[in-house]
């Protein structure tokens, strides 16, 4: 019986699946063909084992599992045969990687095979061993390898050399052992072996400092001196391409003439005459001799100064710009990037080549060469260099557009001269590409905006000229809304107007015209209307005679679904109807945003920021994903620091900022007087008196008392204009001050239903994946019975679906589950679902609440079940 | 050094992977699919380089095949290429004018021929012919062993008769 011909050959096999019409077939077939190997492997099968291997690297390409025939591979290498072991490593490189325990096994098997009598198998063990050899295995078999490397035929030497890379730098300790054997290979005339030992000395520079200071020592000169038997050597068929003999080797002898004559001057100066031979003589027509120059060029660059030498490699790249092969192009530019560090004058000169690059209709071009334009901007060409990119990002791909945006904008905040440059330009990128203009970029523009006191005219209204041309870029409503609220009497009265300017008349009505056009947008999203709804507050109290039109527009947002526009517009409705008093002083313009700390804080605390957006958004109890909230936060509050980071720092920053002391505060801050000494703060800040005993219905919470103690920020920020009022609905008190504080001056103006006792909330569960908190409250006149209020919020990077949240309770307790907020909970805290839960203690007073619970969810459609028992209920529920 | 060379015919069927750097079988699958969504997309007089996840990935396509290989940022693309081609020449004159169902038949043979080629993400030698002369030396060791083997068994056979 042959071996070889029975049963499904591999043939067949490939002509099966490749028959098949649907993936759902092709399945099939592999399923019943890895039944059979299966069976096979399980039977011992020795004759058909060769086969099964091969047929199962072709299931490996298509993308199934072969991990059972992991250990056919070392059963193969281990058989005697060479085909059986030839497969056998074919199978071991492909189905295997370094990282998995069965490859210790094969340790033994490859040491007898690098002893083998048979070079053929020996060079079977050395491919194996250079491509998946681990960190143990190197050391294991570096002494075989070293060996190798003066073995009788000159292919062993070649794969021993590959090999000794492999293990060098897996284990760099190894390198020295190494050091003279390939010296000894750099003498050689077989081409195989000298583009290998060449290889190995420059990878063992990279990892001995030794083995540096030795070839540089004992082989610079007769490098240079191969090198330029290879450049002069006559036709050679066996290594020709495009008239060149063996560019390969070329390459490589350059590569490592890089390595040693950067930083020696000595050595540098040996191998002058030949790069300057191969840079002036290689032929380049052909991609060979392209790559040829490349290299030198490269080498010439990073070795010791030679002026004659630079000029003539600046020349080649030059060259290499202008050609018309793309390939030619992406690696002049790639080469321009290095060469800028030596001479920054001569790359300068091809600047208009590379901005042309800027524009190609090549992805890899385009990118690299704005990098390159990236890197040439200075102060003395920022100007033109601008203006071009930011012509060419009107006509630019979509896809593009992003990366020459960030590349822009980086440009244009480090290098302005001037600050209405700066703004002129900002306002052109907004315009045209506003939509992937980031965050802080956008922020640092209002921060330029305010402090420029002589520019607020003119960029008001050089932001409503653009709004009224466009309102499709977000970025460029919002920063035109947020000015138009601070600024708008500028707009009206054209205050501080620039001979630049052309004259514009704009009423205060237009201006209201120019916000509802943001508000009403189908495109503006929450972070826009927060702001326009803040603008019309803003303009109602500059412009009394809209007061009335601004009342309507904001009164609309009443019934808004998200909590926070819905509670600014009752709150600000409020204040233009009742408070007229103090409106003004509530909407006075915004102190300047101090730029050093503004930049400071983006730099230092940017970790911290990303925690208070999170932060802020958790406590919505709507459940709806509010990341904007912290940049809202940033730009129209007082406190616009970074609430959570309870650092002095941020403190500091704070009390600058509001010139108010904290102290008194927090030194009361013990005592249950908490929540209005909070007020007291706001009050100073609005320079109103406060009346004595205002709405204190509470009883005393020292609990709220000890958080706000904890971080005194936090207080503040709980009071702040824009931050949620509801994220303090631990302490019904200080839930809404602005709300009592406003409704201090009603003196009849009812007092929310806070009555009851307070308990505080709790984390009743958190894992490293989730939280859940709950709030507590009781119905009046109703002890037994208790709201809860649950709030997951997800703290993986995933989101889950299909979130269920189920919860048991003992005999004693009756629990009734309200339907949850959503399904789904986005990831990284970036939004909460919320559950109402109503439990009633028939032993109410004698036994306190326990609870098991069970949350099931699903990642990626991966079900997820997490349970606990929650035992950390305040007492008294 | 190479990191890994992959061949993908133009509908995105994978014919032959080699990774000089360790990925596990998942990434491998993501990388696949993540470059060839790119490569094959990309249109004909495009340059043959790609910038991927801090990586260089050159590739150059032959027929309905598209050979790639990724390298480190500062290795030399235009040699790359030079090794493609050089590969892809050897394999031509292996098979005799090289076709995509050659290498999708014989695909081992291919693995082979890349062995001879390539060691340690690093070129192993700059000549196609001793490549050649190496891999007919081991298929007809192959042949020799095939051919033992069936006599071995023949014999065996007779006696047993």
């Amino acid at each position: 019986m042959n071996p070889f011909s029975s049963g499904t050959r591999l043939r067949d096999m490939i002509r099966a699946i490749r028959a098949c019409k649907t993936a759902a077939e092709e399945r099939a077939v592999v399923r019943k063909e890895c039944a059979a190997i299966r069976a096979s492997i399980n039977e011992n099968d020795h004759d058909y084992r060769h086969r099964n291997l091969a047929k199962l690297m072709f299931i490996h390409m298509l993308g199934y599992p072969t991990h059972f025939g992991q250990m056919e591979c070392l059963k193969l290498i281990a058989s005697p045969e060479f085909p059986e072991k030839r497969i056998g490593y074919l199978g071991l490189m492909l189905l295997l990687d370094e990282r998995q325990e069965v490859l210790m096994l094969v340790t033994n098997s490859l040491k007898q095979d690098l002893n083998h009598a048979n070079q053929y198998i020996v060079g079977l063990a050395l491919c194996a061993l250079g491509n998946i050899c681990s960190a143990e295995m190197a050391r294991d078999l570096a002494p075989e390898v070293e060996r190798l490397l003066q073995f009788r035929d000159p292919n062993t030497r070649k794969k021993a050399a590959l090999c000794a890379i492999r293990i060098i730098k897996k284990v760099p300790d190894l390198a020295e052992n190494f050091i003279n054997p390939a010296a000894a290979l750099l003498k050689e005339k077989h081409h195989g072996v000298l583009i290998t030992a060449v290889q190995l000395c420059t990878d063992l520079c990279k990892v001995s400092a030794e083995a540096l200071e030795y070839f540089r020592k004992k082989c610079t000169e007769s490098l240079v001196k191969t090198l330029k038997d290879i450049v002069n050597s006559p036709y050679a068929p066996e290594y020709d391409i495009a008239g060149i003999a063996d560019p390969f080797l070329h390459i490589r002898l350059l590569k490592f003439l890089r390595v040693l004559g950067k930083g020696d001057a000595d050595a540098s100066d040996l191998m002058n005459d030949i790069l300057a031979q191969v840079a002036t003589k290689t032929e380049s027509n052909k991609n060979a001799g392209n790559a040829i120059l490349y290299e030198c060029v490269e080498t010439i660059m990073s070795i010791e100064d030679n002026g004659g030498l630079r000029v003539l490699a600046i020349n080649i790249l030059g060259r290499f710009l202008s050609n018309r092969d793309n390939n030619i192009r992406y690696v002049a530019l790639n080469m321009l990037m290095n060469a800028i560090n030596v001479d920054a004058q001569a790359v300068q000169r091809h600047r208009a080549t590379i901005l042309e690059c800027v524009k190609d209709s090549d992805a890899s071009i385009r990118k690299r060469a704005l990098e390159l334009v990236y890197l040439l901007v200075n102060e003395s060409n920022v100007k033109p260099l601008t203006k071009e990119l930011i012509e060419y990002l009107e006509v630019s791909d979509q896809d593009f557009k992003g990366d020459l945006t960030a590349k822009i904008c980086s440009i244009i905040a480090k290098f302005s001269p001037q600050k209405i440059w700066y703004i002129d330009q900002m306002l052109k990128v907004l315009s045209e590409a506003g939509n992937f203009v980031k965050d802080e970029v956008w922020h640092a523009l209002i921060v330029v905006i305010s402090n420029a006191s002589d520019l607020h005219g003119y960029t008001v209204r050089a932001l409503y000229r653009a709004l009224q041309a466009s309102t499709e870029q977000e970025t460029l409503v919002r920063v035109a809304v947020w000015c138009i609220g601070e600024y708008g009497d500028m707009l009206v009265n054209n205050a501080g107007m620039l001979d630049i300017e052309d004259p514009i008349t704009v009423t205060g009505s237009d201006a209201v015209d120019a916000i509802e056009l943001a508000i009403k947008s189908q495109t503006s999203d929450l972070t826009t209307k927060a702001m326009s709804l803040i603008a019309l507050l803003k303009l109602s109290s500059r412009f009394p005679s809209c007061s009335e039109r601004i009342r309507d527009m904001i009164i609309q947002h009443k019934g808004s679904l998200v909590l926070e526009s819905q509670q600014r517009s009752i709150e600000f409705n409020s204040i233009i109807e009742k408070h007229q008093n103090i409106r003004s002083a509530l909407v006075e313009r915004m102190p300047v945003l101090d730029e050093a700390t503004f930049i400071g804080r983006r730099a230092g605390s940017t970790p911290a920021t990303v925690s208070t957006s999170n932060g802020a958004s958790l406590n919505l109890p709507n459940g709806v994903a509010k990341p904007p909230a912290a940049p809202l936060v940033d730009l129209l509050d007082l406190s616009s620091d970074d609430a959570p980071a309870p650092s002095s720092s941020g403190g500091d920053f704070l009390q600058d900022l509001l010139g108010v002391d904290l102290s008194p505060a927090l030194q009361q801050s013990g005592t249950n007087q908490a929540p209005r000494t909070g007020t007291d703060v706001l009050l100073d800040l609005l320079s109103i008196e406060t009346p004595p005993a205002q709405s204190s219905s509470s009883t005393p919470d020292i609990l709220s008392a000890s958080q706000v103690n904890k971080s005194p920020v936090s207080s503040l920020e709980g009071l702040s204009l824009s931050s949620s009022l509801s994220a303090r609905a631990t302490t019904p008190v200080g839930a809404s001050p602005m709300m009592d504080l406003l409704d201090g001056f009603v003196p009849n103006s009812p007092i929310p239903e806070n009555n009851g006792p307070v308990y505080p909330s709790v984390i009743g569960f958190e894992s490293s994946s989730l939280r859940i908190s709950f709030d507590f409250s009781k119905p009046p006149g109703n002890p037994q019975t208790t709201s809860i209020q649950a709030t997951f919020t997800n703290l993986s990077p995933n989101v889950y679906t299909d979130f269920i949240f189920q919860a048991a309770v003992p005999k004693f307790l009756q629990l009734h589950l309200d339907p949850a907020s959503s399904n789904t909970l986005p990831a990284s805290g970036s939004g909460s679902i919320t559950q109402n839960l109503r439990v009633t203690n028939s032993q109410h007073g004698k036994k306190s609440l326990v609870m098991r619970i069970r949350i099931a969810y699903k990642i990626n459609n991966e079900d997820i079940l997490e349970e606990g028992q929650i035992n950390n209920f305040p007492g008294g529920l | 050094m190479i990191h890994f060379v992959l061949l993908i015919s133009r509908q995105g069927k994978v014919r032959l992977t080699k990774w000089y750097s360790p990925y596990t079988q998942k990434e491998r699958t993501k990388v696949i699919r993540e470059l060839s969504g790119v490569i094959l997309t990309r249109g004909p007089k495009l340059c043959n380089f790609v910038e991927w996840r801090g990586y260089k990935v050159v590739y150059k396509r032959y027929a309905s095949l598209y050979f790639c290989m990724c390298i480190d940022e500062e290795d030399n693309a235009l040699e790359v290429l030079e090794i493609i081609h050089h590969f892809v020449e050897i394999l031509d004159r292996y098979f005799g004018s090289v076709c995509e169902l050659d290498l999708i038949f014989n695909f081992h043979k291919a693995y082979y021929i890349l062995d001879e080629l390539l060691i340690a993400g690093e070129l192993q030698e700059s000549s196609k012919k001793t490549v050649a002369r190496l891999i007919s030396a081991q298929d007809s060791l192959v042949e020799a062993a095939k051919e033992q083997r069936s006599s071995i068994s023949n014999i065996i056979a007779q006696a047993t008769k």
